[in-house]
């Protein structure tokens, strides 16, 4: 079933155009990669989904509704999740907190004044830190976790309020080699498990390969393949303009094993 | 007779707030020669180019550019000692035009050398010489590419860090970039040069090294890196 | 009103704009390179004013001519631009890279330095200078008389304009300038001393204060007020033309001096209030002025990174309680004095907490303060003068008023971030004391409304001290308690990562803007309060150095804590009560203080006892 269908988005900065004519849908529980080289306009059409930027035409629909030029606070609340490229947590804030806060937001409770924050939803907050691992470490400050650590805490923000679309930019980027490979496992397994839709960019293609449902190839901001990671890999074009004689043999590695 | 490299680091490791994105990173640049640090993206090449400039926070247990220590000097100290820096982005001037850009960059030139002018420039990217009055947000990008690279070259540096000159750009102009960084070898000038285009990268180096994800993985002749397919699949696949 | 009268008023208007442009210009160079805003482009002006309103008469001595006069204006210039390189190379290359909120206060050290020097320097009397040769007899314009000086004004700005344009075009300095102010990491990475380059921009920027001060002379009389005058009218300049922008800065000038010159004739009292809305208006529709572009998001925030927010342990909140048994008992000691200084200390505490609250917990670095706390002030005073409303209900008339003006004002604040929103804070306040100075008949003007006495019951100091107490006591914990709330941890959501906020659904503007309104309410709790235990109010409560003073409690206490603007009061007030009896150079004392803390000291006196408590407690979480 279509839970996010994208269509004809256009972008343009100040004659350079990052986005055109960008179509595309996103299934319940299915994860889309969005790949291609820099500038070929991967963020411009995330942060059009997301709400970020406006699309100079285009609609972003979500379980039939419309939401193509609503804030990112209003698609949050029917139900898009996001990380970003640069993980953003609140850094003053315990890990707990973290998700606590956007629990209070989902709640409505932003602006009461009399009740306790770090008492609200502490429990809920937990339950969600659980699978991300990072339950035992609830009371730490943000500001002194590892990298690693952070990126798991924004995955738990971005998943309180039970999203139905989860938007990642570059989930693992910034983070030591080791944790990468967990990191994408464990959105994926997430993602999976609870029928959300996940649209990610990366630049790691065996993260790519290994994970992803279905691949959109950008280039110039354009969709040049679209297709699952088999039809890509064969994909001639999409091997003369991105992948490479080489680019292909490695997502040949990566070629996920068979659920 | 081995002359010591004109730029040696050593153990350098960078980070981004919380992040570490360079591990122990070791390279040598030798006078008058061109080597491609080649990655994918994110892998840590233009962090490691920053890091040796002095533009983001990095620390060290050897950084020497001609002999002597640069570690913790300001961009413009290191600058001046001759090591000269062509960012990703470009970052041009844009408010100002494309005489006045080469104007920011120019320095004199160490004793001797014949000095890098704008007419010499304009003879390495002619597209140059008839726009230098144009302001250069009226650029296209490949216009702006050639003048980031003559911008830093009228600073006369021994030796610039180039960092992914093909990018974006179409066939064409990627061969000016290539005639540039071989007419900077011709000069003496070293050149260390960061990119993921392995075509153009072998077309104008002489050694490369491979970085990946923060770590140096590979260093060698540019030859043997385009023959060996396992190690051009391991680390520079997309 | 005829069409010659409207040619004059325009002309009059352009002369205006003239000076205000060449000041402007100056402080727009300097923060286009350095990103620093100098608070103390006012007291450089001031400064070109003294030199030449001194040093003219003098030249005019040795030979009677225009070239003396001339000669002087450029020579104090000149001097005010050496100055500026002095304060770049004591003082600004030290904070390049601290928060804009040290950089505010730091400069403003060198306000309140200026200030002393000047009174020490030249005296406490206006100094009337000498008129231009040659220029002193009024020209005739469509059978109306215009000052003779004022047409070489209207042509100094655009000289101005084309000397610059020439300086920034046409020299290597001018160039790198230029390439500075779009990106001065690249400029360095090329080699370019960045030091020399900022000292070199520092010492055009003072020159051109110098410059606008040394062409004032003729015109009107230097005063030791009219640093913090200029200055506002010159932070509305460079916002509306926009930040760094030179030509901005000059199409700004323009539009102000002809609202200025036109303005009186339709609102007479009421100028300062139409330059605050155009300034609103352009800020609504273009957030970074008319010729700005868009700032890169600022570097650091003065409060940012703040450990989470835990309890209060039981030995703090048996400090607490003991504070709280101290300040009941204070009365004990008899001292009738002690008792008057408590009392102020608690209401500027309130003050300084409900502005900690705003920066601290809201991210809103708010430099005009004082606008709420006078506003609560006048509020209170005016309903009890002009309509007789006992005080019972004109003290909470202080908070609904200082409420009602931050619901206006913050609705246009919220919607910028960093200097400009420090800016707007300021230009706002500055109207405000603007429109008490001037509407006389309402507020009295300079000299306030008086006799604004507490009911007969609560006239004692003892019982207002008590009175005072239970209400700063009250709304400081309800304000701590607030910031331990849902809404004080959105608010600080959004000051971490507003990209974040956002994405978790939380509306960044409409929660700062009732942040806004509920600090400016707090503000204007401890204004009525302030108006009752002085019986008077005068416009001195609405001006910058108040809004400063709060600010200097905050430093001193330290942004990182809660409690710590209680502390930094205390500190500031008491020492302002001993100190500043005993000698002249209070204002001096205070403004290096000021600066010393920012520089050696940023996390304020309790930031550096939490940090020493935690280095002893050891590294354990």
């Amino acid at each position: 079933m279509t839970l996010l269908a994208v269509r004809g988005l256009c972008k343009t900065f100040g004659g350079v155009v990052a986005a055109r004519d960008v179509s595309f849908e996103v299934a319940l529980g299915e994860l889309l990669a969005l790949i291609g080289p820099n500038g070929a306009g991967k963020t411009t059409t995330f942060n059009m989904v997301g709400g970020q930027l406006a699309p100079d035409a285009g609609a972003v629909v979500l379980h039939s509704q419309e939401i193509t030029d609503l804030a990112p606070r209003e698609k949050f609340r029917r139900g898009i999740g996001r990380t970003f490229q640069i993980a953003q947590t609140f850094l003053s804030m315990t890990v707990a907190e973290n998700v606590q806060m956007a629990l209070i937001s989902c709640a409505g409770e932003t602006r009461a004044m009399a009740s306790d924050a770090r008492r609200l939803h502490r429990e809920e907050a937990l339950e969600i830190l659980a699978p991300v691992g990072m339950a035992h470490a609830a009371d730490r400050p943000c500001s002194t976790l590892a990298y690693g650590d952070v990126k798991r805490v924004e995955l738990a923000i971005a998943l309180a309020s039970r999203p139905k679309l989860l938007l990642m930019d570059e989930p693992t980027a910034g983070m030591a080699p080791r944790e990468r490979a967990a990191l994408m496992e464990l959105a994926a397994s997430i993602a999976r498990e609870r029928r959300i839709g996940v649209l990610f960019t990366e630049h790691d293609m065996s993260a790519v390969f290994a994970h992803a449902d279905r691949i959109l190839v950008l280039v110039r901001g354009e969709i040049v393949a679209a297709g699952s990671p088999d039809e890509v890999r064969a994909n001639p074009r999409v091997k003369e303009v991105y992948l490479g004689e080489t680019g292909v043999a490695a997502a040949e590695r990566a070629r996920r094993a068979p659920p | 007779m081995t002359e010591r490299p004109i730029l040696e680091v050593e153990g350098l490791a960078a980070f981004y707030g919380q992040a570490q994105v360079l591990f122990d990173v070791a390279l040598v640049l030798r006078r008058g020669e061109v080597t491609a640090l080649m990655g994918r993206n994110g892998a840590g090449k233009t962090t490691t180019l920053k890091a040796i400039m002095g533009l983001v926070s990095a620390r060290a247990r050897k950084l020497e550019f001609a002999g002597h220590s640069i570690a913790g000097l300001t961009s413009f100290r290191i600058a001046r000692r001759g090591l000269g820096f062509v960012p990703e982005d470009r970052r041009i001037f844009t408010d100002l035009t494309v005489f006045e850009n080469l104007e920011v960059g120019r320095r004199p030139a160490p004793g001797g050398a014949e000095p890098w002018t704008p007419e010499r420039l304009f003879a390495i990217f002619p597209n140059l010489a008839e726009m230098r009055g144009r302001r250069a947000s009226e650029m296209s990008g490949g216009e702006q590419q050639m003048l980031t690279i003559a911008r830093t070259l009228m600073g006369n540096p021994k030796a610039v860090l180039l960092d992914e000159p093909s990018e974006g750009l179409a066939p064409v102009i990627v061969e000016l970039m290539a005639r540039a960084v071989n007419a900077m070898k011709a000069q003496g000038v070293a050149v260390l040069l960061c990119e993921q285009n392995l075509a153009f990268a072998s077309g104008v180096s002489d050694r490369a090294y491979i970085v990946d994800r923060g770590h140096i993985r590979h260093e060698g002749s540019i030859a043997a890196l385009s023959a060996d397919e396992a190690l051009r699949d391991a680390y520079l696949s997309v | 009103m005829d069409l010659s009268f409207l040619v004059v008023q325009f002309l009059s208007g352009l002369a205006s704009a003239s000076s205000l442009f060449i000041i402007s210009s100056g402080l727009t160079i300097v923060f286009g390179v350095t990103r620093i805003v100098n608070f103390a482009h006012g007291s450089l002006y001031m400064l070109g004013a003294y030199f030449a309103a001194t040093l003219i008469p003098r030249l005019l001595d040795l030979s009677y001519g225009a070239p003396s006069f001339w000669a002087g204006v450029i020579l104090s210039a000149l001097a005010v631009g050496v100055l500026g390189v002095v304060m770049e190379v004591l003082l600004l290359r030290r904070i390049y890279r601290a928060p804009e909120l040290f950089q505010l206060l730091a400069t403003f050290g060198v306000v309140l330095v200026v200030q002393d020097v000047v009174l020490q320097a030249f005296g406490p009397q206006d100094i009337l200078g000498p008129r231009a040769p040659g220029l002193r007899a009024p020209v005739e314009i469509m059978g109306r008389r215009f000052p003779s000086y004022e047409l070489v004004l209207i042509a100094a700005g655009p000289v101005v304009l084309g000397l610059l344009w020439l300086l920034l075009h046409k020299t290597r300095f001018g160039v790198l300038v230029r390439a500075a102010t779009q990106d001065r990491e690249m400029v360095g990475a090329l080699g370019v001393n960045q030091a020399l380059l900022f000292t070199g921009t520092l010492f055009l920027g003072a020159f051109l204060a110098g410059l606008g001060g040394a062409l004032q002379i003729p015109k009107a009389p230097a005063t030791a007020r009219m640093d913090l005058d200029i200055i506002a009218e010159t932070f509305v300049v460079t916002v509306i033309g926009g930040m760094g922008s030179i030509p901005g800065a000059f199409l700004a000038s323009l539009l102000i001096g002809q609202l200025q010159a036109f303005g009186i004739l339709i609102f007479p009292k009421i100028t300062l209030v139409l330059v605050f809305l155009l300034m609103a208006l352009v800020l609504v529709v273009r957030p970074y002025g008319l010729l700005g572009r868009p700032e890169a998001p600022a570097g650091a925030h003065a409060a940012a990174f703040g450990t989470p927010l835990r309890p209060w342990s039981s030995t703090e909140k048996g400090i607490a309680l003991v504070v709280l048994a101290a300040l009941l008992a204070l009365p004990l000691l008899g001292d009738v004095y002690l008792i008057k200084v408590a009392t102020e200390i608690l209401i500027f505490g309130l003050f300084a907490f409900s502005l900690h609250f705003l920066i601290g917990t809201g991210g809103l670095v708010s430099f005009g303060h004082a606008a709420y706390f006078g506003l609560g002030a006048y509020g209170a005073a005016l309903a009890l003068k002009h309509f007789g409303v006992p005080m019972e209900l004109a003290l909470p008339l202080a908070p609904i008023a200082a409420a009602l003006g931050a619901t206006l004002f913050g609705f246009f604040i919220v919607r910028l971030s960093g200097i400009y929103l420090a800016m707007l804070t300021l230009a706002a306040a500055q109207i405000l004391y603007a429109v008490a100075f001037q509407w006389v008949e309402v507020t009295g003007g300079d000299n306030g409304l008086v006799g604004v006495w507490p009911a007969p019951w609560a006239s004692t100091r003892l019982v207002y001290y008590y009175f005072t107490l239970a209400f700063a006591a009250a709304a400081v914990l309800g304000l701590r308690h607030v910031i331990y709330a849902p809404f004080g941890y959105t608010l600080r959501a959004a000051r971490d990562s507003e990209l974040r906020a956002d994405a978790v659904g939380i509306d960044v503007r409409r929660h700062r803007w009732l942040a806004f309104i509920l600090a400016g309410a707090v503000a204007g709790l401890a204004g009525g309060l302030y108006v009752f235990l002085k019986g008077s109010i005068d416009p001195s409560a609405l001006s910058i150095p108040v809004s400063v003073d709060a600010l200097t409690m905050l430093l001193l206490g330290g942004l990182q804590t809660v409690m710590g603007p209680l502390v930094g009061a205390a500190v500031l007030h008491s020492l302002k009560d001993q100190i500043m009896p005993l000698t002249e150079l209070w204002r001096m004392m205070l403004g290096l203080s000021i600066i010393a803390m920012v520089l050696l000291f940023p996390k304020g006196l309790v930031g550096a006892f939490e940090a020493a408590r935690e280095r002893f407690a050891g590294g354990g979480r």
